[in-house]
């Protein structure tokens, strides 16, 4: 009787039995799974593999960036000068939305101010692209073009013209990957902009709708309401616009109502975003004399889950 | 003897690594769900036509690069690859016998399989997705096989 093997390597040099390769190298990566999602010990190892996967994700995203620079470079002279005929009303419109802006914005951090609270204004943006990388085609996230090398940080917040559009998640040396507002791993804390309800908007995994979960069945919101962010929890600005509330459920049994929004920024569409830096929310250290001292802190009836990674 | 090893040993490598970059490379959103696992079809074809050549290592390092290049926790996809590579070799000597369409079953089992590591160490990290376009990489990976086998066979043939 002869027995065939499975191992059909040179006999001799063929190194150990396949299986218990097999066993070492499953049992590695299991390892590699937990320190990295339970111990979030490998962010120096993925710098490193991420120096190797860098010069991938540039060659792919290079021919979409060539065509994008081609049709720019080319375009009829035309269509041009339509491009910048509309670019034009739009800034003029903007220009005079902005020189009212600009009266309350001062009128606002003069009250702000008195409140010690002027924090969570954007004061530093850098504008980055969205590289034509595709991720996890279940999971909501991008690539961007700018890194660590221009100064970005895990946590920041990523904005676009129209809202907040996510966070960014891991960082590597020239890209960063951004965790979107509708993964289904993130969560928001927002404000109703009519009525001045907080609560939390947690992503759906569905492009287009978020969740909010947290919203009981009394409480004051309504098809249409504006939801901004509050600033607290310390990730994104305050005060930029998030969602608009598309529905709201109430049943009398259930305690909670089932409330949707879609988000304002472009989160499917948009190539440009920006990276935003702000003065972090600062703790009333010393309040001023003019301010009562017993305001309850912002943000002391919700406890606001830190958006999460 | 040697340099017919070595060429086969560069396809190999090279196969993979297109195989990787086509992993990333932007679809249409409707057909993005159904992108065939390119890179692990490749492992499988060179672990059916040259066992000695196609190891474990190098399929679990590919696993590994997938992983960092689409932001997966790290080693999710280097187990399936492992995985797959493993059954493949406790198969190949049947799997070689078998005509193509039954090979391309036998493929669709892998694929089947290595689809099932990812899902279930998804779950354990908590990125659970559970509707059914998940597995539509294993119906167009084994629809792809036919094709992968005969793009296969002729590149080794030139090359030999």
């Amino acid at each position: 009787m002869v027995e065939l093997s499975h191992d059909s390597r040179p006999i001799i040099g063929r190194g150990p039995p396949l299986g218990a390769t097999f066993l070492a190298l499953a049992l590695a990566s299991v390892a590699l799974m937990v320190a990295d999602k339970r111990y979030n010990q490998l962010e120096q190892v993925r710098e490193w593999l991420s120096a190797a996967t860098y010069p991938v994700q540039v060659a792919v995203d290079l021919p979409f960036r060539a065509w994008d620079w081609l049709t720019g470079s080319f375009a009829d002279r035309s269509r041009l000068r339509q491009e910048n005929l509309e670019l034009t009303a739009r800034l003029r419109l903007a220009n005079l939305q902005l020189q009212r802006f600009a009266a309350l914005e001062d009128e606002n951090r003069r009250l702000r101010d008195m409140r010690v609270n002027s924090a969570g204004v954007a004061d530093r943006v850098l504008v980055a692209s969205i590289m034509n990388v595709d991720l996890d085609p279940f999971r909501h996230r991008v690539l961007l073009d700018k890194g660590a090398r221009e100064g970005v940080f895990k946590g920041q917040a990523v904005l676009d013209a129209e809202g907040i559009f996510g966070q960014v998640a891991q960082v590597h040396a020239e890209t960063a990957e951004v965790i979107l507002l509708t993964d289904a791993e993130h969560a928001i804390p927002v404000q109703s902009n009519r009525s001045g309800l907080r609560t939390i908007a947690v992503g759906t995994g569905d492009s287009g709708r978020l969740s909010l979960p947290f919203v009981t069945g009394e409480s004051d919101l309504r098809t249409g309401d504006l939801l901004i962010s509050t600033g607290i929890g310390g990730v994104f600005p305050r005060g930029y616009p998030v969602a608009e509330v598309t529905r709201v459920d109430r049943t009398a049994a259930a305690t909670f109502a089932l409330v949707d929004a879609r988000p304002t920024s472009q989160l499917d569409r948009n190539r440009e975003v920006l990276l935003v830096w702000f003065a972090p929310p600062a703790e009333p250290t010393e309040p001023p004399a003019a301010s009562e001292a017993t305001t309850t802190a912002p943000g002391a009836m919700d406890a606001p889950r830190e958006p999460q990674e | 003897m040697r340099p017919t090893n070595f060429t086969r040993r560069l396809l190999y490598w090279l196969s993979v690594a297109l195989g990787l970059v086509l992993a990333v490379v932007p679809l249409p959103e409707w057909l993005s769900p159904v992108r065939p696992d390119l890179a692990l079809l490749a492992v499988i074809y060179w672990i059916l036509t040259s066992p000695r050549i196609a190891g474990l290592g190098y399929a679990w390092l590919a696993g590994l690069f997938l992983d960092v290049l689409r932001g997966m926790t790290l080693g999710q996809h280097a187990l399936g690859f492992v995985l797959v590579a493993f059954l493949a070799h406790r198969a190949q000597l049947r799997m070689r016998m078998f005509p193509i369409l039954h090979q391309a079953g036998a493929v669709m089992l892998l694929l089947a399989a290595y689809h099932f590591v990812i899902f279930w160490t998804d779950g354990l990290t908590g990125h659970g997705y559970t509707g059914w376009n998940r597995w539509l990489p294993v119906l167009s990976g084994a629809l792809l096989w036919p094709l992968i086998v005969a793009a296969g066979d002729t590149l080794t043939r030139r090359s030999r």
